[in-house]
């Protein structure tokens, strides 16, 4: 692949742009239909218990609505996922706050409201779990035997032979909270459903064949009548890959027991309390180390809450555990973890899907295994980088080309990394503003961990026209990170045209293949690759069959794919993944290739902390990272500081405020993100060593950033004042208990 | 949307006179409706108690801002946007104009309005520490005629205030004179923009010759009003801020207010970061 | 729920057209647009005036329709995002956020443009400083705000040489 790229590498404006930038761009609440009336959703107040009845309140002209419970699904009470044990409405108990009982709809959606307001759900409440810890002790049994969703045990080496050569063992417990996704976006469906038709969705969704598989099971349906159209999204980071199969079915449930079509709209209050977070954690690290800093063991726990049901708890579990140990060489590791049940609405997918949360423990851990040891946090970092050839902590041999040295040399040069570490340090005593810098360094696996891929056996489908438009057929979604875009440009490069001749189909699934979700930072590396292989084989037809020589202009393109289709009928390739013959995963001892390839990054963080308030301030960052060939410049630092920026929320701002199960500030006013005013100045550096198994030498970004902005930001708020941060976020209240404690 | 919009009311009167009589023909009925940056937000939220609303946006006799020698007095429709791009009050009272700047966003301070703002009595606003920094009285008037108010004393509790339910806030009297004053202003928020203040503090101090002639401190957010420390300015007056008259006046200042834990932040946080707030106002009183 | 359903008729213009409407009194004015006049442009993301994706133009000043009641709009001047392309031309603002990246989702886009045109209308060489100051209102989950600066200056400069 030595010829000079047009399309790969350039920063071609979004496909979709101009209706974003023009506001014609039709997200699910812009869409009406003929007779559409609007649905709503009463929740339980109780966070767990026995319904024992429904009362419908006076004053309401209750024969004008729509009411559905459990009893009027008409296949299995489920949101089909991983496992059938969360219903799809609460049908004899309910297992959460806000867990859905009945819906109703109407066409007024004022009066809607007053009636939801109306219905009162009776519940005799039943003990509850709230806290990880007594979920571990079997307080209660809320689920299956032991509120276990799932435990993984991965070993390497010999851990417990291993502490007597060590001359350091560190110990240390880390925590992070749930975070909400915050997509501006709000979850919203329209069904239109009866007997007759079967079933159709159109609405804000990251894996339309995800709610696909939902609407089957909870219809009792045949695959073909049931069909799911995916509408311009507003922010999904994971918020939309599993949830929206429950607004489908809600919003389906109504349509077919009124025949109406029924549009659901959430606003921010009900989003916030009722959909999915990110998986609060807690890891434990048991570390031993020599004089040197060579890593001789990791002893890790880790757990995650995974509230009421099992949904995808053990997939977030799966990455948090594989991420755990790092991009390091340690001889001797162990990870133990599991997820638990709590009576919180379930946690889910949130961009970085477990990593986040193991990542940020073992560098923070890292960085204080350094102090204790007497060398530097980088010194550390140097002397255990894994090395292409060796092997990381779940038994994968690191075949691609990594050099993590150079990722932390550019970062610490390009954010005067020694500089500042030294002018703080001496300027920090004559100020009440304290600042500090830290890094985290870091990997992240793209695709579907082990046997995932070759499990989810996604295809994609290229046609083209007698006019020689060419349609990319994929059941992967755009919102917002340049799916679109960077599919036109892989198929544009591959058949030497521009990126105006290539259409991407709006995601149906009566029309598309499934591609698998758009999740898991695969959608470039994993489907973008199955849209080459489709573009290549398409133009190697073109000249096989003599219409075509080797190089050629676009008209001559536009002419040969008339005459292929005039003469065979059809002009077409439908490509199936194909899982690498020398990638070996074990699913009962959990190891061996976890990931086709890994990002590799190192992120620095400056800070600054006012001592009077306790306030944290970002000063700068620099994200530095190899994702193999960058396809569009201007999207992928645009993924990068987006997600440098949820990170920084992840660390300082973002905060759930529980009570008994229940998000008590579910409103914007109260739930922070950062404005253009809390992010810093985000500097992004991208490394390409292309990887010959992605498009164009692509691999996978979108989550990456998720991983290593909240540790580097820990790192630098101890660095600044010598506060030994465990937790995220890191409020102010928290943390200036901490800084006086510093300095007593 | 959680309120049921039909139901709901609002009116027009053409002006002041109009506005007031309907006030007094049926007291309690009517609630005046501003920029409506806080009664919106609870109508979203299902959360407004009151149905019936007269709107006062446009009322020429409560916008304008007037100066004399002695005063500026703002009328309680002026927004915060108009605080902010005002000259005099960027000179002589920039506390208040800070206060404006950190309130909401642009969009809030287009529309937000100093009366209402008032009206709404939240602890946690952001203009009346300022607003009681500068001695403001406030005009209200009635079909009945029209009383001055000091602004301190306002409040009778949490979110009540003497305002008789036939009154609208007319204007906001501030008393010019604290240029040469150290000025202080910091609110602490959640974030740098669009935040609800976990503490503010605004201070002004009049020094001779290194000591605290005169002193206004007032606080928002650690109590169930916006109050003024009396208590902590009796000690700092007459002084130096000498580090054991800051302690001192610490100690007082915990007694005077009684900041609570709520989903923002906590009372210890509140207690910690505005003592510390006072220690750095005398700081810059030292300086 | 049995109180007066009363409609009122309230006149202003929007996009440079006359408009008049039927809506209650309190009915929240982004959705008069939305719904009404099929102005679909303009978003809500929080209901509580906290995101700005509602942010319209109202006498020239930048609001968060979710925050006026019908009734307050009328006599006014409007302008929303699709009134901002001249007959399909973009604006500056516009182009540069199609082309420096300023719109993923696209969901904040519509509000943030406003704020963006509002600001240089009232500032039209704004520092970073600024430019952050003047977009602190609008919330976006995506970018991480660092391209719609960048889209910003690139309109300033777009717009000092239009060569």
């Amino acid at each position: 692949m030595n010829k000079e790229n047009h399309q790969i590498g350039k920063s071609i404006a979004r496909k979709e742009g101009r209706e974003k930038v023009t506001g014609s761009a039709r997200y699910v609440d812009d869409l009406n239909f003929p007779g559409m009336i609007y649905g709503a959703t009463v929740r339980s107040s109780c966070a767990r218990g026995e319904i024992l009845g429904v009362h419908f309140d006076d004053g309401i002209p209750w024969d004008e609505f729509t009411i559905v419970t459990a009893k009027d699904i008409p296949g299995k009470n489920c949101v089909a996922l991983l496992i059938e044990d969360q219903p799809c409405l609460a049908g004899q108990t309910v297992n959460h706050p806000e867990e859905a009982v009945v819906l109703l709809a109407h066409p007024d959606k004022y009066l809607l409201e007053v009636a939801r307001q109306a219905v009162r759900v009776e519940i005799e409440p039943l003990p509850a779990l709230y806290a990880m810890q007594d979920s571990l002790s079997k307080k209660q049994l809320i689920w299956g035997d032991d509120n276990i969703f799932k435990a993984y045990h991965v070993e390497k080496g010999d851990v417990d032979g291993a502490w007597s050569a060590a001359d350091f063992i560190v110990e240390g417990e880390y925590e992070t909270g749930a975070q909400e996704q915050l997509y501006i976006e709000p979850q919203g469906m329209i069904a239109r459903a009866n007997p007759a038709d079967g079933v159709t969705v159109w609405g804000s969704l990251q894996c339309p064949y995800y709610v696909h598989k939902a609407l089957v099971r909870l219809f009792g349906l045949p695959k073909d009548r049931v069909r799911v159209v995916q509408t311009e999204t507003g922010g999904g980071f994971g918020g939309k890959e599993e949830y929206p199969s429950m607004i489908a079915g809600h919003a389906a449930l109504l349509a077919w027991k009124s025949g109406k079509t029924v549009k659901i709209i959430y606003d921010r209050a009900e989003d916030m309390v009722a959909t999915t977070k990110r998986h609060p954690s807690r890891t434990r690290h048991r570390t031993g180390v020599t004089r040197e800093g060579k890593l001789l063991a990791m002893d890790i726990d880790f757990t995650i809450d995974g509230g009421a049901y099992e949904t995808l708890s053990p997939v977030v579990l799966s990455r948090g555990t594989i991420h755990a140990a790092g991009p390091y060489n340690c001889p001797n590791v162990r990870v133990c973890s599991r997820a638990v049940a709590t009576n919180a609405p379930p946690h889910g997918a949130f961009r970085g899907f477990g990593a986040p949360q193991s990542v940020f423990a073992l560098e923070r851990h890292l960085d204080r295994v350094a102090s204790t040891v007497g060398i530097s946090p980088e010194e550390l970092r140097r002397r255990n980088f894994i090395q292409q050839g060796q092997t990381l902590a779940f038994g994968q041999v690191v075949r691609e080309k990594v050099d993590m040295h150079k990722l932390l040399d550019r970062a610490l040069e390009m954010s005067g990394y020694h500089e500042k570490q030294k002018r703080f340090q001496e300027q920090n005593p004559r100020s009440p503003i304290k600042r500090g810098i830290g890094f985290a360094a870091f990997l992240h696996g793209a695709g579907f961990t082990g046997s995932g891929e070759e499990y989810l056996a996604s295809e994609a489908l290229i046609k083209v026209t007698r006019e020689g438009k060419v349609r990319i057929l994929a059941g992967s979604t755009e919102m917002g990170q340049g799916t679109n875009t960077v599919f036109a440009q892989i198929a544009a490069e591959a058949l030497g045209l521009e990126c105006e001749q290539i259409e991407i189909l709006q995601p149906d699934t009566s029309l598309v293949p499934n591609s698998g979700p758009t999740v898991a930072s695969r959608t470039t590396m994993i489907v973008g690759k199955l849209v080459e292989t489709a573009a290549l084989t398409i133009k190697k037809s073109l000249v096989a069959s003599g219409l075509l020589k080797e190089e050629y202009l676009a008209n001559e393109f536009a002419t040969a794919c008339r005459q292929h289709i005039d003469k065979f009928g059809v002009l077409e390739s439908l490509v199936k993944y194909q899982h690498p013959k020398d990638l070996h995963w074990d699913d009962e001892k959990y190891q061996g290739d976890a990931y086709g390839a890994y990002a590799w990054a190192v992120y620095v963080a400056e800070v600054s902390v006012d001592t009077r308030t306790a306030e944290v301030r970002v000063e700068d960052f620099v994200a530095v990272q190899e994702v193999g060939k960058v396809i569009n410049p201007v999207l992928a630092a645009g993924q990068i500081e987006g997600g440098v920026a949820q990170g920084t929320g992840f660390a300082l701002y973002e905060n759930v405020v529980w009570r008994e199960g229940r998000m008590v500030n579910g409103q914007m006013t109260n739930y922070i993100m950062p404005t253009s005013m809390d992010v810093p100045p985000i500097r992004v550096f991208f490394e390409e060593i292309p990887y010959d198994r992605g498009p164009a030498g692509a691999k996978g970004i979108g989550e990456l950033p998720l991983d290593g902005t909240a540790p580097a930001i820990a790192n630098a708020v101890a660095h600044a004042t010598g506060v030994d941060i465990r937790q995220i976020p890191i409020t102010p209240e928290k943390l200036i208990d901490m800084l006086e404690s510093v300095h007593v | 949307m959680r309120s049921y919009v039909p139901g709901y009311e609002m009116e027009m009167a053409r002006n002041l006179e109009e506005t007031l009589e309907r006030l007094a023909r049926e007291p309690g009925v009517w609630k005046p409706f501003a920029g409506g940056t806080d009664l919106m937000v609870l109508l979203e939220a299902g959360k407004l108690p009151h149905r019936r609303f007269l709107n006062i946006w446009k009322l020429p006799e409560l916008r304008g801002i007037e100066v004399t020698p002695q005063h500026v007095t703002l009328g309680a429709l002026t927004t915060y946007s108009e605080v902010r791009r005002h000259e005099l009050l960027m000179l002589e009272f920039p506390l208040l104009c800070r206060a404006a700047s950190e309130t909401g966003s642009i969009a809030t301070q287009n529309r937000g309005t100093l009366g209402g703002n008032i009206a709404n009595a939240s602890p946690a606003a952001d203009s009346p520490p300022a607003l009681l920094v500068y001695d403001a009285e406030l005009e209200l008037v009635s079909a009945n005629g029209t009383r001055w108010l000091s602004y301190q004393g306002f409040w009778k509790g949490y979110k009540q205030i003497e305002l008789r339910n036939d009154e609208l806030i007319r204007g906001i009297r501030l008393a010019r004179g604290k240029t040469g004053w150290v000025q202080f202003y910091r609110k602490v928020g959640t974030r740098r923009a669009q935040a609800i203040s976990k503490v503010c503090f605004a201070g002004a101090a009049r020094v001779e010759a290194g000591r605290i002639a005169n002193v206004r401190i007032a606080l928002g957010s650690v109590a169930p009003t916006v109050l003024r420390a009396i208590e902590t300015e009796n000690i700092l007056r007459g002084e130096k801020p000498t580090p054991v008259i800051v302690n001192a006046a610490q100690e007082i200042l915990a007694r005077e207010i009684a900041p609570i834990n709520d989903m923002r932040s906590t009372a210890r946080y509140r207690l910690r970061v505005v003592q510390n707030l006072l220690a750095e106002f005398c700081e810059r009183i030292a300086a | 729920m049995s109180e007066t359903l009363r409609k009122i008729r309230v006149q202003c213009e929007i996009n440079g057209q006359t408009a008049t409407l039927e809506a209650y009194p309190m009915s929240r004015l982004l959705d008069v647009l939305r719904e009404q006049v099929g102005l679909t442009g303009t978003k809500e993301g929080c209901g509580e005036g906290e995101c700005g994706a509602c942010a319209i133009e109202l006498d020239g000043a930048l609001v968060n329709s979710c925050l006026i009641p019908a009734l307050q709009a009328n006599g006014a001047i409007i302008r929303t995002i699709e009134g901002v392309a001249d007959s399909g031309r973009l604006d500056a603002v516009q182009q540069a956020f199609l082309t420096h990246g300023g719109a993923q989702c696209g969901i904040c886009t519509p509000g943030m443009i406003l704020a963006a045109l509002n600001l240089l209308a009232r500032n039209s060489q704004p520092t970073e400083t600024e430019i952050r100051e003047g977009l602190a209102g609008n919330l976006c989950r995506c970018t991480g705000y660092t391209k719609i600066f960048e889209s910003v200056v690139e309109a300033c400069r777009a717009t000092r040489d239009p060569a």
